[in-house]
C-alpha cells in the first residue's frame, strides 16, 4: 500500500495524499491503486489550463465582493475589546501597502512556564507604554522660580513596579527635555530650569515630561492577555516587533504583527506574503465572504515575488511593468509616455491592454496559441 | 498583378498611429507577405503554339489560377498584419520637416469662399474635414485620409514644458564650456559600467534610480573637470525660464550648451542619444497636428466653430509672425523678448493647460481650453476612452423581465431587436437556396435578411427596388445579414460587469414584446433584477467569435464560480419555497404529479412509482439521473440522503438547490454528470418549485407574526429582564463597582457589557417567538428553507427589533449628554440609547423610529460612499494583474516572464473546477465502493 501511495507522491499534491491516507487508513493494495487512481484522474481534470488568466480571475474574485463590504465598521478581535479596522478600509490598506497602518496590532506568543498562565497580568503590564503623565496627580509651575514640579500617585507607582528614583533618570536621558537640575523629595519631583523666564518653555517641559515613557515599549498602547485554546497569550494594540522579540518571554517563531513592513523588517519577505494573506483573509473572514485562499495568495505573491513589499498601486506593482502603454492606461499617462520618449524605450506588446488598444488579438487564453506551419514556397 | 495588388493594399492599410507632436512612434509591421504569386506568374506566359489537348489545359490551369487568386484575395481579408513593437521617442526638427506635408505660415483658415488657405492652419495638405475635397497629400477623401502632420518655424526656439526638468538637469549637470558631464573620465567610466550592471541585473528601473542619484550628487559641482571652467548655477525661474547667477538665460544659449553635449555622456543621464538628442527639447520647428485631429464644427447658423487645438494652433501662428516681424524690422530688444514670452506661453499652453503658475488659456467665454495633455489624460482622455474602450456595432440593449419558461442558458429576444440585428451568412452551394428564401423575404418579413455583401466587400442594402437585382447577381461568396433566429449566439451582459459571469452566451429566443427575457435562475451572476434593470446583447459576427462564445461562455460553463468553486447559479426564492413544501409536506396524487411534471416539461413520467399517492420526494426524484448518490446536510441540520436518484430522507432546501454557493447537490451534479446536463436539472427544479406553489398557493400574511399571549407574556419578561439587568450595570457603574475588562475604561466596560446584555435579550426573545410558532406558517417555512428570511427578521417582526447599532457603538449621537430631548441627561438606560423595544408589527415609538432612522440613513452612506472606493481598488488590482497568466509549463508569469507562482496556487488545481477549492477525495472513494 505504501508502495502504491509513494508512487502516486511525484503526481499529487501533498494535501491530497494526506487526505486520502487519513480517509483510507487500510486497504488492499488493487483498492489502494484504484483509489488513487481516481483520485489522480480528478486532479488531472481539475488542472488549469496553460493560458488561463488567473490574474484577472483573482482581481475580480477580489474585487466584486469589495462591493459589498461593509464600510467604516472596527471589529472586535479575540474577548472584545481591542478595536481593528476591518472591512474595506483594511483591505485597500493592506493592499496599498500603507507604511503606516491604521491599527497596528501584535499577537504575542509565550514560551513554556508564562504560556501557560504565569505572571501573564504582570508581562503584559510590563510591555505595555506608560506614560509618566498616567501617574502624575499634579502640577504645579513656578514662573518666580522658574520651576516645575509634578506629584507621583505612588500606589499606581508600585503597581507598575517602578521606583521613583528611575524616573528622575529617566526623565535625564530624554533628550526633549532641557537640561535641569532635578530634585526628588518624596513623592514629588521639581525640575529647575537654566533658562531665564519663558513661561512657554516651562509649559513645554510639562508637556514633555507628561510624555516621558516610565515604562514598557514604545508604540504598545493596549495589552490583552487572553487565552487562545489552552495556551495563554498576548494580543497588544500597537506594534514593535523589534523591542518585542528580545524579551525572554516571547516565543519568537510564532509571535507576529500586523504591520507589512515591520514584518518585512524582522523576518523578511516570505514572512511579509504570508502576512499578507493571513491579514487579507482576516478581513473577508470577518465580513463573512467566502474568496478561493489561491486568489489572494497570486495578489500576495505578486505584492511580494520582487523581494520587496509593493502595493497595488501606480507607484508599485503597475509601475513594474514592462509596456508603456499599460502603464499609460493606468495612471499618471503624460508622464508615462514622456518618460518613455526621453529614453527611447520600446512596447513590445507582450501583455493585454497595448493590444487591446492597437486591435490585436491578446497573449492570453484562446489568444495564447501560435500555429506554426511551414509556408508553401 | 495580383501581386502588385495585394502590395498596394498593404501600403494602404498600414497603421497610423496617432502620436503627440513631441512623441515619436514608429510602428514596424511584420512583413510576413506570402510570395506564392512569383512561381505561378511563369506558369501563365502564352506560348502561340499549342494542341487542344494543351489548350484545354491551359484552360484549366487558368481556372485553376483564377481560383487560387480568388481564394487568395480572400484571404487577404484574414491575414492580419501584426504589429510587433512601438517605439518612442523625441522628434528631431529634421525629423518633423521630412514627416510633413505642409509648412504652416499665416494665421488664417479660410479664404472668403470658406475654402482652407494655402499654407493655413486647415490646409488640405494636412488632411480634409469637408466631405467634398480631397487632401492634396494623399488624394484620399475624408474618410480615408488619415491626415498629415504639417510644421511651424519659430522665429525664436521655445521650450517645450513637459521636458523643464530634464532640461535643467542636464544645464546642471554640464559643463557651460565644454558640454561634457562635470565628472571625471574616471568615475564616468565607473558610472556607466555600474549601471549596465544594475540594468541587466533588475532592469530599466533599477538604472533609472541609480541615474537620479547620480544626479542629485552632480549638483553641487563647480568647476567643470575637463577644462577647468568655472560653473554657474542655474535656478529655474518657474514655470519656463532659467536664471544663471542672476542672469536670465534664453532658450537659445540653453540650446547650444545642450547641443554640445556629447552622445557619450547622455547615456548616463539616461537619455538613449539614437532617438533622444537633448537639443530637441527646445523647439526651433513645431509639429503641426493634422487638421483631422482637430475637425471644426458646423453649427445650425452655418457658423464654423473651431476645435481649442485650432485655436491654440491660430495664436501660436500669429505671434509667430508677429516676432518674425519685429525682428526683421530691428524692434527694439525689450518688444521682442515680450513677443517671446507670449510665444512661450502659447505653445506651452498647447503642450499642457494645466501648468502650474501659468494662467490656462481660456475660451471667450471663459471656459479653459483642452489642448494636447487634456486629451490624453484621464477617463474621457484618449487612452482610456477611445484605445482601452471599445464600442461595438450589433449590440442592443433593453429593460428585463423574467421568464422561467426559458432554458438557463436562453435569452428572449424581442421581434424588434431580431430584426435589425444580424448574423452573416456566407453563401455556398449547399446553402444558397437557403439564404434566397431569407434575402426573398427582405428586411420587414420576419426571418429576413438587411444587406448583402458582395464578394468585393461592398454592403447593399436590401429594399423593395433593390431585391430583384440582389437576387439575379447572387452568387457563392456572397454574405447575406440575416435576421435572428432561434438557436443564434448571442453574448448577453449586464454593467457592471464585476466578474466574467457578468458577460455570459445565450442562446436566442425570438418573442413578442419589447422586453428581453432570462430565466430568473441567472439573475444572480449578473446581479440583476427586475425592478428596471436594463442589459446588453452582442451578436458575434464571426465563426471565431461564436465558437469562443459557445465553448467557453455560454451559460452552462460558468455554473461555478471561480471565487469559491461552487455553483453560483441556482434556484431561488419561490422555487426553493415550493421544492420544500413539495418534499416535506405533500403526496399528490398520480395524476397530479403527472401534470406537474408535464408542465415542467418533462414528458416520461414512466419513473414515477406505481401508485395512488405519490410523495413530493418521489416527484422529485423522477428529475435527478438514476445513479446519483448523494448525502449532505439540510439547512435544519438533517441528513438529505440521495441513493440512486431517489430521495431516500430528508428534504430539497436552499442549501441543496440554492444558488450563490449554497446548492451543493447542483455542485455534485454538475461534476458528475457535466454541466449540460446539470443546467436542464437547474431549470426543471426551478419550475417544479413554481408549479408547486401556483396549486397549492402559498401567502406570507401579517398574522404569521401573531403571538399566543403567553408568548407575548414570555417575550415581555425576557426584554424586562434585560431592561432590570441593564438598570443593575448602570448601578454598579454609579458605585463604580463593576468589574473593569483589562485595557478599557470604566465607562468603555459598562458600554460593551450593556451591548452584551441587549443582544442577548433580543435573542432570548427571537428564540422564544421561533420556538412557539408552527412549523407550517408560511413565514416559518421561508426561513427554514432559507429562500427569504431569516429568524432575526420574524423575531424583528413579531417581538422586538432590538438594538440600534451605530458604527458598532450604542446610538451616542445628539444633544448634549442625552441623544433625544424627551430622555434626562446622562440616561444611560437601554431605550436612550437606541434599543428597540416594540416589534415592527406592535410599531415604534416616535424615539424609537427615530432611532431606526439614524442607523438606516448610516446604511445609507455607507452605501454610496464604497462603491466608488471598491470600484478603485478594483480597477488597480485588474490592471496590476491582468498580464498574469498560467504558461504551458504550469508556472504563472507576467508580461515579462516573470515567474510569479512555480505552481498556480501551490497546486495547479483550477478553483472553477474544485469543489470549494479542494478536490473532494470523500466523494471519490464514496463513488468507487
Amino acid at each position: 500500500m505504501d508502495k502504491i501511495i509513494k508512487e502516486y507522491k511525484k503526481l499529487l499534491p501533498e494535501k491530497i495524499i494526506e487526505e486520502v491516507k487519513e480517509l483510507v487508513p487500510k486497504a488492499s493494495d488493487s483498492k489502494m491503486k484504484k483509489i488513487m487512481e481516481a483520485v489522480y484522474q480528478e486532479y488531472l481534470d481539475s488542472k488549469v489550463e496553460a493560458g488561463e488568466s488567473v490574474g484577472l480571475v483573482a482581481a475580480e474574485s477580489v474585487g466584486e465582493p469589495g462591493t459589498q463590504m461593509t464600510l467604516n465598521t472596527k471589529h472586535f478581535s479575540g474577548v472584545a475589546e481591542l478595536n481593528i479596522t476591518m472591512g474595506l478600509p483594511r483591505l485597500i490598506e493592506i493592499l496599498d501597502a500603507r507604511k503606516k497602518i491604521t491599527t497596528p496590532m501584535m499577537e504575542i506568543y509565550l514560551k513554556k512556564p508564562y504560556s501557560a498562565g504565569k505572571d501573564i497580568k504582570k508581562i503584559a503590564l510590563n510591555i505595555k507604554e506608560t506614560k509618566l503623565g498616567e501617574v502624575i496627580t499634579e502640577f504645579a509651575i513656578s514662573i518666580a522660580e522658574q520651576t516645575v514640579e509634578f506629584k507621583i500617585n505612588e500606589k499606581r507607582l508600585k503597581d507598575l513596579n517602578v521606583e521613583i528614583k528611575d524616573i528622575k533618570d529617566l526623565i535625564k536621558k530624554t533628550k526633549k527635555i532641557p537640561p535641569c537640575t532635578i530634585k526628588q523629595k518624596d513623592n514629588s519631583i521639581n525640575l529647575a530650569t537654566k533658562d531665564d523666564g519663558d513661561i512657554r518653555k516651562l509649559y513645554e517641559i510639562k508637556e514633555n515630561v507628561k510624555n516621558v515613557i516610565i515604562q514598557g515599549i514604545s508604540g504598545i498602547t493596549q495589552v490583552l492577555p487572553v487565552k487562545r485554546g489552552n495556551e495563554y497569550m498576548i494580543i497588544t494594540a500597537g506594534s514593535n516587533l523589534k523591542k518585542i522579540l528580545v524579551k525572554e518571554f516571547v516565543d519568537t517563531t510564532r509571535t507576529n504583527s500586523n504591520d507589512l513592513y515591520e514584518t518585512y523588517a524582522m523576518f523578511g519577505i516570505e514572512a511579509t506574503k504570508q502576512t499578507v494573506i493571513n491579514e487579507v483573509k482576516k478581513v473577508i473572514d470577518s465580513q463573512g465572504l467566502n474568496i478561493d485562499i489561491r486568489h489572494i495568495t497570486l495578489i500576495s505573491d505578486m505584492m511580494c515575488f520582487s523581494g520587496n513589499i509593493k502595493g497595488i498601486t501606480r507607484y508599485g506593482v503597475v509601475k513594474e511593468k514592462s509596456s508603456i502603454l499599460a502603464r499609460a492606461s493606468f495612471e499618471t499617462p503624460i508622464r508615462h509616455i514622456f518618460g518613455a520618449g526621453l529614453t527611447g524605450e520600446v512596447d513590445y506588446l507582450t501583455s493585454v491592454i497595448e493590444n487591446v488598444m492597437i486591435n490585436q488579438p491578446v497573449p492570453v487564453g484562446t489568444g495564447l496559441p501560435d500555429l506554426v506551419t511551414k509556408v508553401k514556397k | 498583378m495580383a501581386e502588385e495588388e495585394i502590395k498596394k493594399e498593404t501600403e494602404n492599410i498600414k497603421e497610423e498611429v496617432e502620436a503627440t507632436p513631441s512623441e515619436e512612434e514608429t510602428v514596424q509591421e511584420n512583413k510576413e507577405q506570402e510570395s506564392e504569386t512569383d512561381s505561378e506568374e511563369e506558369t501563365i506566359s502564352d506560348e502561340p503554339e499549342m494542341t487542344e489537348e494543351e489548350k484545354k489545359a491551359l484552360e484549366e490551369e487558368r481556372a485553376r489560377l483564377r481560383k487560387v487568386r480568388e481564394e487568395e484575395e480572400y484571404f487577404q481579408n484574414y491575414v492580419y498584419k501584426k504589429v510587433e513593437f512601438i517605439k518612442f521617442g523625441i522628434l528631431s526638427p529634421r525629423m518633423i520637416q521630412k514627416m510633413s506635408a505642409a509648412k504652416v505660415i499665416t494665421p488664417e483658415l479660410y479664404d472668403s469662399e470658406g475654402y482652407p488657405v494655402d499654407g493655413g492652419l486647415m490646409d488640405t495638405r494636412m488632411g480634409v474635414i469637408d466631405p467634398g475635397l480631397r487632401c492634396k497629400t494623399c488624394g484620399q477623401k475624408l474618410k480615408d485620409c488619415p491626415g498629415h502632420f504639417g510644421y511651424i518655424e519659430l522665429a525664436r526656439p521655445v521650450v517645450h514644458i513637459n521636458f523643464i526638468g530634464e532640461i535643467l538637469d542636464l544645464l546642471r549637470c554640464t559643463c557651460k564650456m565644454c558640454g561634457r558631464i562635470l565628472l571625471q573620465e574616471e568615475t564616468i567610466r565607473k558610472h556607466k559600467t555600474k549601471l549596465d550592471e544594475l540594468e541587466e541585473e533588475f532592469g530599466l528601473l533599477a538604472r533609472r534610480g541609480m541615474i537620479k542619484e547620480i544626479i542629485k550628487k552632480l549638483k553641487t559641482a563647480k568647476k567643470c573637470p575637463h577644462c577647468q571652467a568655472k560653473q554657474g548655477k542655474i535656478m529655474l525661474e518657474k514655470p519656463s525660464s532659467f536664471v544663471e547667477e542672476e542672469k536670465r538665460m534664453n532658450p537659445i544659449e540653453a540650446r547650444a550648451r545642450l547641443e554640445k553635449i556629447p552622445n557619450e555622456d547622455l547615456k548616463i543621464f539616461g537619455f538613449n542619444p539614437d532617438s533622444v538628442r537633448p537639443e530637441w527639447m527646445i523647439l526651433t520647428i513645431m509639429p503641426i497636428p493634422p487638421v483631422t485631429i482637430r475637425p471644426s464644427i458646423t453649427l445650425e447658423s452655418g457658423e464654423r466653430s473651431e476645435d481649442d487645438l485650432t485655436h491654440k494652433l491660430g495664436d501660436i501662428v500669429r505671434i509667430n509672425q508677429r516676432l518674425f516681424e519685429n525682428i526683421n524690422a530691428g524692434a527694439p530688444e525689450i518688444i521682442i523678448e515680450d513677443l517671446w514670452d507670449l510665444l512661450q506661453y502659447h505653445v506651452t499652453t498647447f503642450f499642457d493647460n494645466n501648468v502650474a503658475q501659468i494662467p490656462p488659456a481660456r475660451h471667450r467665454s471663459g471656459q479653459p481650453l483642452k489642448t494636447l495633455s487634456g486629451r490624453i489624460k484621464s477617463k474621457e482622455g484618449r487612452i482610456r476612452h477611445n484605445l482601452a474602450g471599445r464600442r461595438t456595432n450589433f449590440s442592443a440593449r433593453s429593460v428585463i423581465s423574467p421568464d422561467p419558461n426559458l432554458e438557463l442558458n436562453e435569452v428572449g429576444v424581442p421581434l424588434k431587436m431580431a430584426m435589425k440585428l444580424t448574423v452573416p451568412k456566407r453563401i455556398t452551394d449547399w446553402n444558397k437556396e437557403y439564404l434566397i428564401e431569407y434575402i426573398k423575404r427582405g428586411p420587414k418579413e420576419y426571418p429576413g435578411a438587411n444587406y448583402v455583401i458582395t464578394p468585393s466587400g461592398r454592403k447593399k442594402r436590401i429594399t423593395d427596388e433593390t431585391k430583384e437585382e440582389i437576387l439575379a447577381e447572387l452568387d457563392t461568396q456572397y454574405i447575406v445579414e440575416r435576421h435572428l433566429i432561434d438557436g443564434d449566439i448571442a453574448l448577453f451582459n449586464r454593467q457592471p460587469s464585476l466578474h466574467r459571469m457578468s458577460m455570459m452566451c445565450h442562446k436566442i429566443r425570438v418573442l413578442p414584446y419589447k422586453t428581453l427575457r432570462i430565466n430568473p435562475c441567472v439573475c444572480k451572476p449578473y446581479n440583476a433584477d427586475f425592478d428596471g434593470d436594463e442589459m446588453n446583447l452582442h451578436i458575434p459576427q464571426t465563426e471565431e467569435a461564436r465558437a469562443e462564445a459557445q465553448i467557453l461562455m455560454q451559460v452552462q460553463t460558468q455554473l461555478v464560480s471561480p471565487r469559491y468553486g461552487k455553483n453560483i447559479i441556482g434556484t431561488m426564492q419561490g422555487s426553493v419555497t415550493g421544492c420544500y413544501i413539495l418534499t416535506k409536506f405533500l403526496t399528490v396524487k398520480k395524476k397530479d404529479a403527472v401534470e406537474m411534471l408535464n408542465a415542467i416539461g418533462l414528458m416520461d413520467t414512466s419513473s414515477l412509482p406505481n401508485k395512488e399517492r405519490i410523495t413530493g420526494n418521489e416527484v422529485i426524484s423522477t428529475i435527478l439521473p438514476k445513479d446519483f448518490n448523494f448525502r449532505s446536510k439540510t439547512k435544519k441540520g438533517e441528513e438529505l440522503l440521495i441513493k440512486d436518484g431517489n430521495i431516500k430522507s430528508g428534504f430539497i432546501d436552499n442549501n441543496a438547490i440554492g444558488d450563490d454557493g449554497k446548492g451543493y447537490m447542483l455542485r455534485i451534479l454538475h461534476k458528475q454528470y457535466g454541466p449540460d446536463q446539470t443546467i436542464t436539472i437547474v431549470g426543471k427544479i426551478f419550475r417544479l418549485g413554481l408549479e408547486v406553489l401556483l396549486r397549492n398557493g402559498f401567502t406570507v400574511s401579517i398574522s404569521d407574526t401573531d403571538l399566543t399571549p403567553e408568548i407575548s407574556s414570555q417575550v415581555e419578561e425576557v426584554l424586562s429582564k434585560a431592561e432590570k439587568d441593564i438598570d443593575k450595570l448602570i448601578k454598579s457603574f454609579d458605585e463604580n463597582k463593576l468589574e473593569i475588562i483589562p485595557g478599557k475604561s470604566i465607562e468603555e466596560t459598562l458600554e460593551l457589557r450593556i451591548m452584551e446584555r441587549l443582544n442577548h435579550a433580543r435573542n432570548d426573545s427571537g428564540e422564544t417567538v421561533i420556538k412557539s410558532m408552527d412549523k407550517t406558517v408560511p413565514l416559518i417555512i421561508m426561513a427554514d428553507c432559507g429562500s427569504r428570511g431569516n429568524v432575526i427578521n420574524i423575531a424583528q417582526m413579531s417581538a422586538c427589533v432590538g438594538q440600534q447599532a451605530l458604527r458598532g457603538k450604542r446610538i451616542t449621537l445628539g444633544y448634549k449628554e442625552r441623544t433625544l430631548s424627551c430622555f434626562k441627561r446622562h440616561d444611560l438606560s437601554a431605550k436612550a440609547h437606541g434599543f428597540i423595544r416594540n416589534s415592527f408589527k406592535s410599531g415604534l415609538q416616535p424615539y424609537e423610529f427615530f432611532f431606526a432612522a439614524m442607523t438606516g440613513r448610516d446604511s445609507l452612506m455607507d452605501t454610496a460612499l464604497r462603491t466608488p472606493k471598491s470600484g478603485y481598488l478594483y480597477r488597480r488590482l485588474s490592471n496590476a494583474l491582468q498580464d498574469l497568466k498560467v504558461e504551458y509549463d504550469g508556472t504563472v508569469r507576467d508580461s515579462s516572464n516573470n515567474i510569479i507562482q512555480f505552481k498556480y496556487g501551490d497546486d495547479g488545481i483550477d478553483v472553477s473546477k474544485s469543489e470549494k477549492g479542494k478536490i473532494n477525495v470523500q466523494r471519490i472513494i464514496e463513488n468507487l465502493k
